[in-house]
Formats: structure tokens, sequence, C-alpha cells
């Protein structure tokens, strides 16, 4: 690997978890057709929705993830120790550093963007694929919606 | 918008702003509000500017330090001990909390 070159995740993963002794490799959700949907209107007039996978509160390592929502406020703090960031790299000290809530209120400042949605939401990092499609992301859309967001900005941690 | 560049494209999206950054930091360097402002108005451009699926975008900012490209999940001969006791523990634990249930 040339040091330049992007962390290649799925094969350090791979050969983690290996080391660990598990022998069996977590198949990543993979798919050919991925739609593709122009905007109906323009981003200066667009409602946007911010999705993160970061939660609304401190999540012990093996508790149940779920679907949440929080109103977006100046204090609101959000919490990702359980997730697999790097954390020999950085910190998650500045909320805008991985849920850029303060950079989306500018580019709607500037008019760039209509409107920011009045909430964030959380979807969990879920290992099975099913829940994701049957349950997470449905909620998530539905949730989406109803804030009437028109394009969907996903910062995964 | 994100920093797992294979992990994304493998899955797919429509578009990727990819950020190549530590995981945890995808919308740039904590506290570096100039940075972090170009990056996500350089992400939502993306909605008008992308004409088909996958798009991808690679942001030119740089971490400065690379040594944690390396580091992340490394395994080697000083940890390879470690990791397989980890490993075992957490079966251990995972058999326990399964006949607990039962």
């Amino acid at each position: 690997m040339k040091v330049k070159d992007p962390v290649q995740y799925m094969r350090r993963t791979k050969a983690y978890y290996e080391a660990q002794g598990f022998d069996t490799p977590y198949q990543y959700a993979h798919f050919t057709d991925v739609p593709f949907a122009k905007p109906t209107k323009s981003l200066a007039s667009s409602t946007l929705g911010l999705v993160t996978t970061a939660s609304t509160y401190p999540r012990a390592p093996q508790e149940p993830r779920q679907v949440d929502t929080a109103p977006i406020k100046t204090d609101l703090k959000l919490y990702a120790g359980d997730l697999s960031w790097d954390k020999s790299a950085t910190h998650l000290d500045d909320r805008n550093s991985f849920c850029p809530i303060d950079s989306l209120q500018a580019c709607v400042s500037e008019g760039k963007i209509g409107h920011l949605a009045p909430h964030v939401q959380c979807i969990p990092t879920e290992y099975s694929h099913r829940a994701t499609l049957e349950h997470d992301a449905p909620e998530v859309h539905q949730r989406l919606l109803a804030d009437g967001v028109d394009v969907a900005l996903l910062v995964p941690l | 918008m994100g920093s797992a560049l294979d992990i994304v494209q493998h899955c797919g999206a429509a578009r990727f702003f990819f950020v190549d950054f530590p995981l945890g930091n995808p919308c740039g360097k904590p506290w570096d509000r100039t940075m972090q402002d170009h990056l996500v108005s350089a992400a939502v451009e993306l909605f008008e500017a992308a004409d088909q699926s996958p798009t991808t975008v690679y942001a030119r900012e740089d971490w400065g330090d690379v040594g944690w490209k390396q580091r992340y999940m490394a395994v080697d001969d000083s940890n390879r001990a470690e990791l397989a006791i980890k490993g075992a523990a957490l079966r251990r634990n995972r058999h326990d909390r399964q006949k607990r249930i039962l």
C-alpha cells in the first residue's frame, strides 16, 4: 500500500478479526444497481436532511441500536464511542467534524441550500443487512419525509 | 460524505464525496471551521453537479500526518497474540450470554 492510497478498510478489518480467530469474514453490502434521481428543484430551494450514524446518547458496546431523531439545536450532543472510528488518530469533541450542522447552516445563510431540516436522523450501524433494508432505512426515510426533506446528506462515521 | 472509500464504493452510492481522513472526521479536521465549511459546501454541490450513478468526488484536503493509515486496525507481530486472546474472550462472553438466555 502506498502511503497516499486510501485505506482498504474491508481488507484491514477482515485481517483484524481473523487475527482474533473469527474465520467468517463480514459480507459488506453490495448493490449492482444504484438508482440515480435528479433533484426536482434547485438546491437553493430545497430542504436538506442530515443523517448520521452517531447517536443521541452514549451506547454501550453490545447495546442494541435503534433509529433515533434529535431536534437540531446549538448544544446538541451526539455520541459514537461504540463505533469503530479511528480513536488513536482523532476525536469527536467537535460535533461539526462528523455531523456538520454548523457548516450546513452556513450553506443556508449563503443561500446555497434552501433550508436545513429541523431534525438530524440517527441511523444505526447495523451488521444485519435485513435490519437496515427492512426496518432502519425505511424508518429514517419516513422521518425525513415528515420533515419535508428534498435531499438527504448521509455522513457515516 | 465519508472516509471509507472501499466500503462505500462496494456498497454503491449514487453520489459520494470522499474525504481521505481518519474515520470519525469525514467533514474536516476538528475545530477547523474553514476547512469544514469548504468540504461540506463542496459535498452538497454534488446534488446538482452529478449526472449519473455512481459519482465519486475526491476532496483534495490532506490530513497531514499519514501514519494513521498504517496504524488503523493493523495486525503484526506486536499485537497478534493479544488479538488472539481478545477474540477468545469475546467468544467466551458471547457463549456465556447465550447460556444465560437459554
